[in-house]
Order: C-alpha cells, then structure tokens, then sequence
C-alpha cells in the first residue's frame, strides 16, 4: 500500500474509532463532533469532484447543501404538522423516512445542479465562481424570503428522521449511519477518479483542447462532473439538516460555500481524503480554539495560509509526498 | 484519380481588415503528405483551424471523406477520424503517458460516461493506447507523468494520441516546432511511414523536413495559395523564391 493510502486507512479508522470509544465512555458531545466532521467531509468529498478533478472553482455547493437541507426540513416540517405536502395527484404527507429525504435530496440538488451548471459553464475562471456564488446568494435570499418554512428563523424538526432497523436518536447509531453513506462515497469517489470520466474530466481541466480533439466535449464532461458533485454535496446537506434537527438560510450562506472549499485546500485539493482531513482538522478546531475564543477563525485562516504557502498539495500532499495515485 | 479526403472550397475568413485566408482551395489525397508552407502570418494557424472545426469560415466549404463538414463542431470531426496535432503541446500535463493515450482511445470509442471499472483496467481501451505508443516507441515510458517527458518525447505523444483515433486523416501543426536535429530527423521518420495509414496535412516551418517528405507543397502567402506542385516544382517556381524561398535559399 503507498503511503496515502495508509493515511487514508488511518484517518478512515481514527474517524470511526473515536466516537466508538467516546461511546464507551459516555461521551455523546465527542460523538456528535464525529457525527459532524463525517458529514462535513461528505459535502466537501462532493465538491472536490468539481474542484479537484473538474477544476470548476464553485463558490456556490451551498446551494446544493442548503436544497438536501431544506428538502429534509419540508418533508418532515408537513408530517410534524399533519399537514399534507400536497394531495393531488396522489396524497403525499411529507416523510420522515431518511432512505426517502436522501432520494428527493439528492434529486432535486443534482437538478439544481444541472441548471446552475447549464448557465454557470458557459463561462469560466472568475465569471464562473461569480455565478455559482450568485446562484448560492439568490437560494439564500429566498430562504429567508420564505416563510411558509420558517423564513429567517428557519425550521426546528423535533425528532430525528428514521432509518429501517436503526434508532437515529441514539448518537452512535446515527454517526455509524453517517460513517457508512461517507465511506460508500469515498469509495464512489475512488471508482470515479479512475474511471473513464474520471479521466476524460481530469484532462478537461488540463487541456480542454485536446479533450476536443480527440472528439469528446469538455462542457459536457464538466456538466456532469458538477450535477454528481453537486448530488454529493446534497446529500450531506440532507444529512447535516438530520443532525441539528433544524435547518436555516445559513446552510445556504456564501459562508458554508466558503467553508466546503476550506476544507479542501485545508486537506488536498483532488485528493481523496483531502476533504475527510480537511473537515476533520477544522471540527477539531473550531471546538478546542472555539471554546477559547470567538475569534477563533484567525487560527484556521493562519493554518490556512501555511498549507497554501508552504504545503500546495494539502495536508494530505504533506504527509504523503506530492503527486497522485496513477495505478 | 482518387477521390481526395479532405478539401477546401474557397476558404475565407478575415478579422477585421485582415483577410486570413484568402479563397484556399486545396485537397489531400490518400497516402501522400501535403505541405503547406508559408512565412509568418501568411495564415497558416487560421488555415488548420478551419479544417480543424475551431473557427468557422466566412465563406467556402471544407470537405472530409465527401461530405460537408463545415457546419460541423470539433468533435464531430475529430469523430469521423479527423486526427489533430498542436503546435504547442496540448497534453494532461499531470497525467501519465499511458493516461494521454487511453483519453485518445476513449473519444475514439466515445464511451467516456462510464463511471466504475478503472479506465485503465479496460482491456480495449489499453490495448488501443499501448499500441500506439508502442509504434511512437512510448512504450517504456507508459508510466511516466508527461510534465517530466523531453520535449521532443512530448511531439511523439502527441502523434500517439492522435494514432489512437485510428484516424482517416492527419492535421499536424509544426510537429518539429522545437526539436533539434536528431528529434527532427526520428520524427521525419515516423511521419514518413505514416502516409501510408492515413494521409498527413502538414504544416511546417522546417523546410529540411517539407523537402524530404512532402509529394506536394502548397504555398501561402497572406491568406492565398500563391503554388501547389511538387517539391521539384516548388523548388523551381520563381513566384515562391520571390514570396517566400527568396531569403531562405
């Protein structure tokens, strides 16, 4: 095995051994940073489809955040209501079935996707991360526009979702459903990276015009490169919504976008665990320097400078050596 | 006579005032080497990005394997077996040479949606990239990330990609562009045998190279086709030496 291969093997057991031991020890706090952490690298395992093979800078993935987020919160916002989501052409009460809230999340946040991709790729370099980050700021403004769902305030969900056999209420048992949908991913990740798209979409950001010399559309490879990052990033939001029980506009906020890309660079742009660390490091931060100071950001923009300065290839690129797997 | 496989009918484009091409008709016909020549500016890059699909022309049609590609995109003709080479190296830099090859074999397929199975670990597609590179003699180098080739092994992957489309037709922009004699004289070569699969457009600033490949030579000369003969002819016309040749011989 190569040495980034066993740092991801380490940071893949770390993940998942912590919160068990929390577990034993009574620690549900420690347990839900875990929680938090796993889905975080989801959302940013998502962009570093786009970002890290694509090459697409997208300062928007919290649109897709925030739509997994709010399709949880609709869905289940109308069954705690008793109030139908609608009734023709067949009545559908809402759901409070995660395999459900998944489905729709990752379906309406690849749709979304595909039409912000649609506009958003007819440019590139600047324009195109102007107007992802402007798609993310009009879902953001509409959010708090809305107040069917809570508007400003956003929307309390008072009791976790449910998922077949399991009790999501109790913290180890929502983290290892968590774990799971995180390591089916990465594994996804990994097929793809290597994959013929995978491929054809790296070279698409190398030389879009060799790509077309050889007959293939770089734009449509990107397209579809981003409408699968963006499900990803959905996904996560989706989840992210089940694990506070609430959501708000914040999760569509220029912020969490900004926070997703953090994660990356933190960790390894277009590497696999690049996001796992990079979402891993900041929780670990924003807990012990949080509870320190509320300017704890000034640290994580320091560390994030030393990475960009001193280590381009992440932590990940740090620990492992430079370079990505060819096999 | 053969029927050509790819021509040009009264190509023009301009750019503002400047009339890049200027009413090109020319044809390459099966199995020979075409050479267009010309000094700096003469049109040569616009010329091979018209037959290429990149611009559009304002007037006149191109022709390939008979039929009307003109309204046709990049891809489409890279498709129908329209080879390219570029000037300037267009490669995955931060990929493999193997990787470069195996792209060229997937757009030949046209099978790049596919998500699971390493695109390496498909035996069709590897078996395309490896032969090229084994006839481009890139075999030993398969595992080699292209940013740490020479430049001269950079050329020779360029044509190997282009051999993995199985192509029906070549278009080379100054493959010897920055090679040294030696490089010059293995990629002459390489070319030399290549005729015979599939007809080369070339154009190239290398007269050494023109001379000892080219069956026949066009001349350009702002946006025009002033000559097209063969390299005896060429040679000979006094037209060309005053246009062109003049300072060089």
């Amino acid at each position: 095995m190569s040495r980034e291969g066993l740092l991801n093997a380490a940071v893949l057991l770390a993940l998942g051994l912590v919160p068990l031991a929390a577990h034993v020890m009574g620690e549900p706090f420690t347990i839900t940073l875990a929680t938090r952490a796993a889905i975080l690298a989801l959302a940013a395992v998502g962009l570093n489809i786009a970002l890290g093979i694509g090459g697409l800078v997208s300062l928007g993935h919290a649109t897709f955040f925030g739509i997994g987020g709010y399709a949880m919160g609709i869905l289940a916002s109308h069954v705690q209501d008793y109030e139908p989501l609608f009734e023709w052409p067949f009545l559908f009460e809402g759901s409070t079935s995660m395999p459900l809230i998944w489905l729709l999340a990752v379906l309406a946040s690849a749709l979304a996707a595909l039409l912000i991709g649609l506009l958003a790729l007819r440019t590139s370099g600047v324009y195109f991360i102007m107007i992802t980050l402007a798609f993310g700021q009009m879902f953001y403004f509409f959010s708090i526009s809305w107040s069917r769902y809570g508007g400003e305030d956003g929307l309390s969900i008072y009791v976790r979702n449910g998922f077949p056999g399991l009790n999501t209420l109790d913290p180890i048992q929502f983290f290892g459903l968590c774990y799971a949908v995180l390591c089916l991913v990465l594994l996804g990740a990994r097929l793809l990276a290597r994959s013929p798209f995978g491929l054809a979409l790296g070279a698409a950001r190398q030389s879009p015009d060799r790509v077309q010399a050889v007959g293939l559309d770089p734009k449509r490879l990107q397209l579809v490169g981003f409408v699968v990052s963006g499900a990803i990033t959905g996904l996560a939001g989706a989840l992210f919504a089940d694990l506070n029980r609430f959501v708000s506009p914040t999760m569509f906020s220029w912020q969490t976008s900004g926070e997703i890309m953090v994660f990356i660079i933190l960790g390894g742009v277009g590497r696999l665990f690049g996001p796992v660390v990079g979402a891993g490091v900041f929780v670990m931060l924003e807990h012990w320097l949080g509870d320190m100071s509320e300017f704890w950001h000034i640290w994580l923009g320091l560390l994030l400078l030393a990475v960009v300065l001193f280590a381009r290839g992440g932590l990940v690129g740090l620990l492992a050596g430079r370079g990505r797997a060819h096999d | 006579m053969t029927e050509p496989v790819l021509q040009t009918r009264g190509l023009v484009k301009s750019f503002g005032a400047l009339r890049a091409s200027d009413g090109i008709t020319l044809d390459l016909r099966p199995g020979e080497i075409h050479a267009v020549i010309g000094p700096n500016g003469a049109g040569k890059s616009t010329l091979i990005k018209q037959l290429s699909g990149n611009i559009a022309p304002d007037e006149g049609t191109v022709h390939f394997l008979g039929r009307d590609v003109t309204a046709l995109s990049t891809m489409a003709r890279a498709r129908m077996g329209l080879a390219r080479t570029f000037q300037v190296s267009a490669l995955a830099m931060e990929d493999t040479v193997l990787q470069n090859a195996v792209l060229g074999a997937l757009g030949a397929m046209s099978s790049p949606y596919r998500f699971f199975r390493p695109a390496l670990k498909r035996a069709e597609l590897r078996g395309r990239a490896t032969a090229a590179l084994e006839r481009m003699g890139l075999a030993g180098h398969a595992a080699t990330v292209v940013s740490e080739l020479s430049h001269g092994q950079r050329r020779q992957l360029e044509v190997a990609v282009a051999l993995t489309l199985q192509p029906r037709a070549f278009l080379m922009d100054e493959p010897m562009a920055g090679l040294g004699g030696e490089g010059s004289k293995q990629l002459t070569g390489i070319l030399d045998r290549l005729r015979a699969e599939a007809p080369i457009l070339l154009i190239e600033h290398d007269m050494d190279a023109v001379f000892a490949l080219a069956d026949r030579i066009s001349v350009l000369v702002y946006g025009r086709i002033i000559a097209t003969g063969t390299v005896e002819e060429i040679r000979r016309s006094p037209e060309v030496r005053d246009a062109y040749l003049g300072d060089a011989s």
